[in-house]
């Protein structure tokens, strides 16, 4: 040990760095257990509902519900991972519904609602991420803030009223002529974030600075990273998430309406921390996520179908969260 | 003193965290009635032992003797019960609280079993505090609204609400005025007077002369000497053991032929009140300087603020004639600075993350075309760095946190010579780093200076000042003392102006 290095020490050719890195494909054990439990759901929703829960429309039913709150779960795991929280989702997802919905809005047709939920996200993402990473509060506080703010604001904009949409080439997306090869322009949509996020959080440097604003800060300063730049880029995203969301909204309900996205946010951290996301920061998948929304959305699905009240899945809910949390622990204190 | 049995024995103490050997088979014996000081470096062992010693810690080996019982400290509450208190240097007290329910935390005078007899724990509280010598404190106040001196004050009257034998007292002095201490030395010497007995840690000798009975001085993670009388051992004997070398270090020899070029970093005027005074400082590439100081000398601010990580009061800092924008460290990134901090967990590493990513976090943009990453490409840098400075195990996939801490230390310097930085500040290089590792370590800075980095080092560590440096600014209280070429000081030389109107 006490040897000193000497610049001739022999070392491998280059030509021949081991090869024992992460794969490219190479789902952990956590992954694969998210698999298992919404294996075990379809196979409840089969045995309990045969006729009905394998039903293409209901499999459809089921995706195209995930991928409002699939889309919304993304931005939160960017969030979550960069040690962050957004509590505004739900709310810019009402916001964003119902300035795309307005009577003038809808006078632009398809790109003028589009172009508005998408904007109005973004809008909402730079206040908070303005807020969190220059004007330094907690991110808690912030998007709480906005959560009230932007809910007022959208009662405002609707005085309570819903919002039908007219344009018919918007609503056209919900419907089954749309559909490509049986799958729902929603879903598509959803499929295409959910690939794009795990590429961004994989595979480029932007995925890296968040996951290591959200290991260590301090060091990540240290190490030369821009982190309150990263702060607020990651908050934009989010609220770029909400708006694609909305827009989604907007089609599967066609209409705006003020109470939309209630209780979002706590359905994406719910769904992200059931995925192995740390609430502290620093780890995290978008796989995991994903899994996560469509357990939820499953559970959902097999309990209206057999007539069980909202009552039941809501502890149902809770269960599942401590149960994955718990599961999580156990097999990361194991393989470490 | 040595007569009656002694009142605690701790025996071949061991306790080894991820990466580094806390404490490495450390004996603490301590008598009834006296006060005993522990003396030792940050990351000597000083806080891993006291939380053995308060059972907040479980040690891996060693035994625990206890009124001359073998005992095992379970839990803090084990300890408390046993009667050994400890007051931290944070103090561990509820703000939201009074002070009479924070003395009585845990323990609350009850009625039935729970209905908290309020009157009591503030009538005993009071008669706590007027031992302590402040009976002004009234036990109703919020603790939060009082100072910081009075907290401290607070936290001793919580471990007299026990029976206690065994006080530990962490670094007690540091947030109190000079006549506060006088109090606190009066309270140290009523207790003793009681049977009661002391360890006390500080950092300040003469506070150790004036109450210290017995010294036992820690060096990483080993008792380095026990049981000194603390009176009569000479300050740089004591100071000696504290920085002084254990083993024998072997240093790579320095180049012979020192005709470096022009200063690539050139630090004027540099200041940060209350921290540090103007330093003017050049670095050639090539060559290697240490900052020689104690705790509180200022050499960490000096680098940090160097390295744009403070913002300084006065002063610029030049890169190559280009000066950059103070309090950024992205400039100073940059303009090719690089930092390996004291704090290498909590300021460096990415903890959860592998060998690679630690490595390529500062030059991500080199395998990047447009944010998107060449992971081959990272891989195989990442392993060139790290192979360069023969980083173990020889794969940079495996997580960070599950190497020895000199090879955490040598994934951030391979961080640096990824990015390609050409001046190297190093604070503490080898703290926390395996005394057998050190030599290698050594090995490698001196070799990125001779391949052409400047590098500023600090260290606590005279010796390694002495044996790796080729200029050594000594630093006293945000000064320079002296500035010297490494073979003209020998290590009492440095010692002497370190502490120079500390005897």
């Amino acid at each position: 040990m006490t040897q000193p290095v000497s610049p001739a020490r022999p070392v491998a050719p280059k030509s021949a760095p081991s090869r024992t890195g992460p794969k490219a494909f190479r789902p952990d054990i956590r992954t694969l257990s998210l698999v298992g439990v919404l294996l075990a759901l379809v196979l409840i929703g089969g045995v309990t509902q045969p006729d009905s829960f394998l039903d293409t429309d209901n499999v459809q039913l089921i995706l195209t519900q995930a991928s409002v709150i699939g889309v919304v779960t993304v931005g939160m795991t960017f969030v979550i991972i960069s040690g962050g929280i957004d509590l505004s989702v739900g709310a810019i997802v009402a916001l964003a519904s119902v300035w795309a919905t307005t009577v003038a809005t809808q006078d632009y047709g398809f790109a003028g609602i589009l172009f508005t939920a998408v904007v109005v996200g973004v809008g909402c993402g730079l206040v908070n991420g303005l807020l969190i990473a220059y004007g330094g509060m907690v991110p808690f506080i912030a998007t709480l803030a906005m959560l009230a703010s932007g809910r007022g604001l959208a009662l405002q904009i609707t005085d309570g009223k819903t919002q039908v949409v007219t344009v018919q080439s918007v609503l056209g997306l919900g419907e089954r002529d749309s559909y490509l090869l049986g799958i729902p322009p929603l879903v598509l949509v959803f499929a295409a974030v959910t690939v794009i996020g795990w590429l961004v959080l994989n595979r480029t440097t932007f995925g890296r600075r968040s996951v290591a604003v959200g290991g260590n800060a301090e060091a990540a300063r240290l190490a030369g990273i821009d982190v309150r730049r990263q702060r607020l880029y990651l908050y934009l995203l989010s609220g770029l998430c909400c708006g694609i969301a909305a827009f989604l909204l907007i089609v599967l309900a066609g209409s705006g309406q003020n109470t939309n996205g209630n209780l979002y946010e706590l359905d994406a951290i719910a769904a992200a921390i059931i995925g192995g996301t740390l609430l502290t920061g620093g780890r995290g998948t978008i796989t995991g996520s994903v899994l996560g929304v469509l357990i939820f959305t499953t559970i959902t699905n097999i309990f209206a179908l057999n007539n069980l009240q909202s009552d039941v899945q809501q502890i149902a809910k809770g269960a599942i969260i401590v149960a994955a949390v718990l599961v999580q622990r156990r097999t990361s204190t194991t393989s470490s | 003193m040595a007569p009656s049995p002694p009142l605690l024995t701790m025996s071949k103490i061991t306790k080894s965290f991820p990466g580094v050997r806390a404490l490495d088979g450390v004996d603490l014996e301590v008598q009834a009635g006296e006060v005993h000081c522990l003396l030792g470096q940050n990351g000597a062992g000083k806080s891993t032992l006291i939380k053995v010693l308060a059972g907040a810690h479980q040690p891996d080996d060693g035994t625990i003797t206890w009124r001359g019982e073998r005992t095992a400290l379970r839990s803090p509450i084990a300890a408390m019960r046993l009667g050994i208190a400890t007051i931290y240097q944070e103090l561990d007290l509820v703000e939201g609280l009074s002070v009479a329910e924070n003395v009585f935390l845990g323990h609350e005078p009850t009625s039935a079993g729970f209905v908290v007899r309020g009157r009591e724990a503030r009538t005993t509280t009071a008669a706590l505090l007027k031992r302590l010598g402040h009976g002004e404190i009234d036990p109703a106040r919020l603790v939060g609204d009082l100072s910081a001196a009075q907290q401290q004050i607070v936290s001793m009257a919580r471990a007299l609400s026990h029976d206690v034998r065994l006080i530990v007292m962490d670094e007690p002095s540091a947030a109190l005025d000079p006549d506060e201490v006088d109090n606190l030395f009066r309270i140290v010497g009523a207790l003793t007077a009681d049977g009661v007995a002391v360890v006390y840690i500080s950092h300040r000798l003469e506070e150790i002369r004036r109450i210290g009975d017995r010294v036992t001085v820690l060096k990483d993670g080993r008792a380095v000497a026990g049981g000194l009388p603390a009176k009569d051992t000479p300050t740089r004997d004591v100071v000696a053991l504290m920085t002084g070398r254990n083993v024998e270090y072997v240093f790579p020899d320095r180049p012979v032929d020192p005709a470096l070029p022009d200063p690539v970093l050139t630090v004027k005027g540099l200041s940060r009140e209350g921290e540090f005074a103007p330093l003017d400082l050049e670095l050639r590439p090539g060559e290697i300087v240490g900052l020689a100081g104690l705790v509180g000398s200022g050499r960490s601010e000096i680098l940090e603020t160097i390295y744009g990580a403070r913002k300084p009061s006065t002063g610029q800092v030049t890169v190559d004639g280009r000066v950059l924008r103070p309090g950024s460290v992205r400039a100073a990134v940059r303009a090719g600075l690089g930092l390996a901090p004291e704090e290498r967990k909590a300021q460096a590493l990415l903890m959860l993350e592998s060998v690679t990513r630690n490595v390529s976090v500062s030059s991500m943009s080199r395998f990047s075309y447009g944010g998107w990453l060449d992971r081959g490409k990272e891989r195989e840098a990442a392993l060139a760095a790290t192979r360069e400075l023969s980083l173990r195990p020889d794969n940079p996939s495996v997580p960070v946190r599950t190497l020895s801490g000199g090879n955490q230390q040598k994934a951030v310097l391979a961080r640096w010579l990824l990015r390609g930085c050409r001046v190297l500040l190093l604070d503490e290089p080898t703290r926390g780093v395996d005394v057998g590792a050190r030599a290698e370590l050594y090995a490698v800075i001196r070799r990125l200076a001779d391949e052409g980095l400047a590098v500023l080092m600090v260290s606590s560590e005279v010796p390694e000042v002495l044996g790796l440096a080729d200029r050594v600014l000594v630093l006293r209280e945000g000064q320079v003392v002296h500035r010297a070429r490494a073979q003209d000081l020998d290590e009492h030389d440095v010692l002497d102006l370190v502490l120079a109107g500390g005897h």
